[in-house]
């Protein structure tokens, strides 16, 4: 089996492989919209997962609005709510209910998983594994537009009169089934779920695709154990989605023929009215385990892939190798395996079985070891390191710090005895606003300014960077962290108003902090938004490894056309993270570089590497090198 | 130019499999969620009580006759292409299409004994779960069944033989795990009353 052609990756080949060319042919049409193209598939999910990000923003200072002045008048906001807002000027208590439940389905799916794993799993699978494109570009496609499809029936369900969906994100029954409810729980929930299953099915495209081609289209030499860590959490990512959406499906279908068609899969001896329903011997907690055992899988899935993204930007810009690469490995798989397991932690309140409760408390804490072993050797790559601090790493330390806030919390709630006390109060949103929320929100962005020069081939300004990092990292704990002390009082979530109740009236001062503090870090996001539509079109031309890293996305030019590299694909010889490698001459060794070309550096066993894979399979190959 | 010697060591093409054969058995697995979900939803809503008793219909056990006999008839499909016996895939692969919508039939018809004996999808979630389950399989039997019909045009067209057999497998797959997902509901309904 030797093969008798070998290339010397340093050289470029001039002649090409047919069928792609560094420019794509094809009019606008299938060159910016309907495009194959993983590339463009994956800025038009950024683009609209940042649309998104700023719909969802907004909806969040208005509730803020409401919870932090809940005296003012807001009648200046009249061209924005109209019909939503009270003849005092406040917003209607029913449409605060929906500005909650929208911010959640939106900052969770839209943003976090579309937004997040669209983006940045379509651009980078494909150029860190070295393939031309995915496994199926018109699956890829159709992802996208399944997405865009199912953005505008959300977007709709904004703008019809009886409101969007407000039973909030996790939609429980029978608020969510019985449009008697609330008025959010007619038209607008049966938007919300057509919605839902629309992105669920632009998801299962996505993932599909996603592992088919970390699979089946790596390059020659890129064994499992030489991909980058961002592909690893892209891989887990995708598989944790294609086991858990469809039970979303499942438990959203349930929902469709409760609401639509008479069945009785939730609601059993519901009166209105004094009138008993005709519905018998359903049961509300199935709905809860259903969409938790997605929903957990879920949190895991907006995170994992922020972790992968920080992983290579740490790695990069410490210029050390990552600590513990194998263990990176391992506990991103042991946290999707746990993950499975854990959903009934959202549901201790339930009355569920004290014995099942202490189960779930155990496999629930057992999550925290892998977590810890990421944060340490996040820090321990950190340690000692060459630090050079871009927007990029400091949004992943930004997240890093993050991660391990909101992680701790996590550690509460997780015991089911604690939880009876903290349950559906602010303790709980301050936990996965942290851990969720703007870990992920951070890791997108650190995403974003690092691969921004290979994205669109021109750089982002740096100050403009550390302006909107020092804000949004400032902001955000100012938002989330006094929520931990509202949260202990007792103060419950989703509730419009406090001030009826003598004992929460203390926290007036600090809902007003926080409310202050969401709309100065929302205000921080335009300078980011200017940043990226300046650089877009003005930025510095990025120079090809702008961050001299490793990985192979690296290696294609500037603007790396259709088919990603003009020659062949680079072969991989090394894993990603041969940086400040002792005796090299630079401080980083692109994958593509093979050890023979390195003695200078070569550990012992790396040099028996080469002679081990010579003896092997003969590949010795004699070529000629031109001059 | 001067030409030189230079040793490169080979590494090699990692192991790999068709993507779309990959894909679809991705494919498979999330479906095999769903079901899995509604399984385990059935299970614990079960536990809970007020579940009202009643016996499948008959014809279920003539629909899982047809239904394995055109999983043989798919089968011997394959076979044929192999060997390039034209005739006998377009014939094979019809067989299997009318089989398909027998069951369907079949189903329906199990339905109309199901309302005869007053169980309908509105009511006890008993009697709602064998309605979605058998009617949820019924639409990915579809889905099937399209795919068959392509593969019958493929057939006439001669695109499908022994050295073009990637849509037949595509198609033989799905069948039998239609097949397989049938047997499966049919015994946990059987053996959870
Ligand atoms: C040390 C690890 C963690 C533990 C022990 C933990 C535990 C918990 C528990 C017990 C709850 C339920 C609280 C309640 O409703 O009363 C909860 C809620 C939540 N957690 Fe975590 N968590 C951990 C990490 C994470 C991570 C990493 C994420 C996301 C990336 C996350 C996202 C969420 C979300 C979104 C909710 C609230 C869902 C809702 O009710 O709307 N958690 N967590
Ligand atoms: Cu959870």
């Amino acid at each position: 089996m030797a093969a008798t052609v070998t290339h010397s990756p340093a050289e470029v080949h001039v002649h090409d492989e047919h069928g792609h060319d560094e420019h794509a042919h094809g009019n606008f049409w299938t060159t910016y919209i309907f495009s194959e193209d993983h590339k463009v598939i994956a800025k038009q999910f950024l683009i609209t997962g940042m649309i998104w990000a700023l719909i969802g923003g907004i909806l969040s200072v208005l509730f803020r609005l409401q919870l932090g002045f809940p005296e003012a008048n807001l009648s200046w906001l009249k061209p924005l709510l109209g019909g939503w807002l009270t003849a005092e000027g406040k917003i209607d208590p029913e449409f605060y209910l929906a500005l909650v439940t929208m911010h959640g389905t939106i900052m969770v799916f839209f943003v976090l998983t579309a937004g997040l794993s669209g983006t940045f799993s379509n651009f980078l699978i494909p150029l860190q594994v070295g393939a031309r494109d995915m496994a199926s570009g018109f699956m890829n496609m159709l992802s996208y537009w399944f997405f865009f499809l199912s953005s505008v029936v959300m977007l709709t369900s904004l703008f019809i009169s009886t409101g969007p969906a407000a039973g909030g994100w996790t939609i429980y029954p029978p608020l969510s089934a019985l449009p008697q409810a609330i008025s959010g729980s007619g038209l607008g929930m049966t938007l919300w779920l057509v919605s839902m299953a629309l992105f669920i099915v632009s998801s299962l495209l996505g993932s599909i695709n996603y592992i088919t081609t970390v699979i089946n289209l790596r390059t020659k030499g890129m064994t499992f154990t030489k991909l980058p860590l961002t592909i690893w959490a892209f891989f887990f990512t995708a598989i944790i989605g294609i086991l858990a959406f469809p039970v979303l499906f499942g438990a959203a279908l349930l929902l469709i023929f409760d609401r639509s068609f008479g069945t009785s899969f939730y609601l059993s001896d519901i009166y209105i009215g004094g009138e008993a329903l005709p519905n018998q011997g359903g049961s509300p907690i199935l709905f809860q385990h259903l969409f938790w055992f997605l929903g957990h899988p879920e949190v895991y899935i907006v995170l994992l892939p922020a972790l992968g993204l920080s992983s290579e930007i740490i790695a990069t810009n410490s210029r050390k190798p990552i600590f513990g690469y194998k263990a990176m490995v391992g506990s991103m798989m042991f946290i999707a395996i746990l993950s499975f397991v854990v959903w009934a932690h959202h549901m201790f309140v339930t009355g569920m079985n004290p014995f099942l409760g202490s189960i779930f408390t155990l496999l629930t804490l057992i999550i925290a070891v892998p977590s810890a072993v990421k944060i340490f050797n996040y820090v321990t790559t950190l340690w000692k390191g060459n630090l050079i601090f871009t927007p990029a790493m400091l949004f992943s330390i930004g997240l890093v710090s993050f991660f391990l806030t909101g992680g701790i919390t996590g550690l509460f709630l997780g015991n089911s005895a604690v939880d009876i006390q903290l349950h559906d109060t602010y303790f709980v949103v301050a936990h996965f606003h942290l851990v969720m929320g703007s870990a992920s929100f951070f890791g997108m962005m650190a995403g974003v300014y690092h691969w921004f020069p290979k994205m669109f081939g021109r750089m982002m300004d740096n100050r403009l960077g550390y302006i909107h990092f020092w804000l949004t990292f400032i902001g955000v704990y100012l938002v989330f962290f006094p929520m931990h002390y509202i949260g202990i009082a007792g103060f419950p979530r989703r509730y419009y108003t406090w001030t009826t109740f003598e004992t929460f009236s203390g926290f007036a001062d600090l809902n007003m902090l926080v409310s202050i503090a969401a709309i100065i870090t929302l205000s921080a996001q335009f300078i980011f938004i200017f940043n990226f539509v300046y650089a877009i079109f003005r930025g510095k031309k990025a120079p090809a490894n702008p961050w001299n890293s490793n990985t192979l996305e690296w290696t294609t030019p500037r603007l790396p056309g259709h088919g990603n590299w003009p020659g062949e694909i680079p072969t991989v010889y090394r894993w990603p993270y041969d940086y400040s490698k002792p005796g090299a001459k630079d401080d980083f060794i692109p994958q593509n570089v093979p050890y023979s070309e390195t003695p200078e550096s070569n550990f012992p066993f790396e040099n028996e590497q080469i002679k081990l894979e010579l003896g092997n399979n003969g590949a010795i190959v004699v070529e000629n090198k031109k001059h | 130019m001067t030409s030189e010697f230079r040793i490169v060591e080979e590494p090699k093409q990692p192991l790999a499999m068709n993507a779309k054969k990959f894909a679809m058995w991705l494919f498979l697995v999330s479906v095999g969620m769903l079901f899995a979900a509604f399984s385990s939803a059935y299970i614990v809503r079960q536990a809970e009580g007020n579940w009202v008793d009643f016996s499948l219909p008959s014809l279920f056990y003539y629909t899982t006759a047809i239904i394995v006999l055109s999983g043989i008839s798919m089968q011997w499909a394959y076979f044929a292409a192999k060997k390039d016996e034209f005739g006998k895939v377009k014939t094979l692969v019809g067989i299997t299409a009318v089989l398909g919508i027998a069951f369907l039939v079949g189903q329906v018809i199990g339905w109309r004994q199901l309302t005869e004996s007053s169980i309908y999808l509105v009511g006890n979630p008993s009697g709602s779960f064998v309605y979605i389950l058998t009617g949820l399989h019924g639409a990915h039997l579809i889905g099937g069944i399209v795919f068959l019909i392509i593969v019958l045009i493929s057939a006439f067209q001669m695109k499908i033989h022994s050295k073009n057999l990637l849509q037949i497998e595509l198609c033989v797959t799905y069948w039998h795990f239609l097949g397989g997902l049938w047997i499966y509901l049919f015994v946990f309904l059987i053996l959870n009353r």
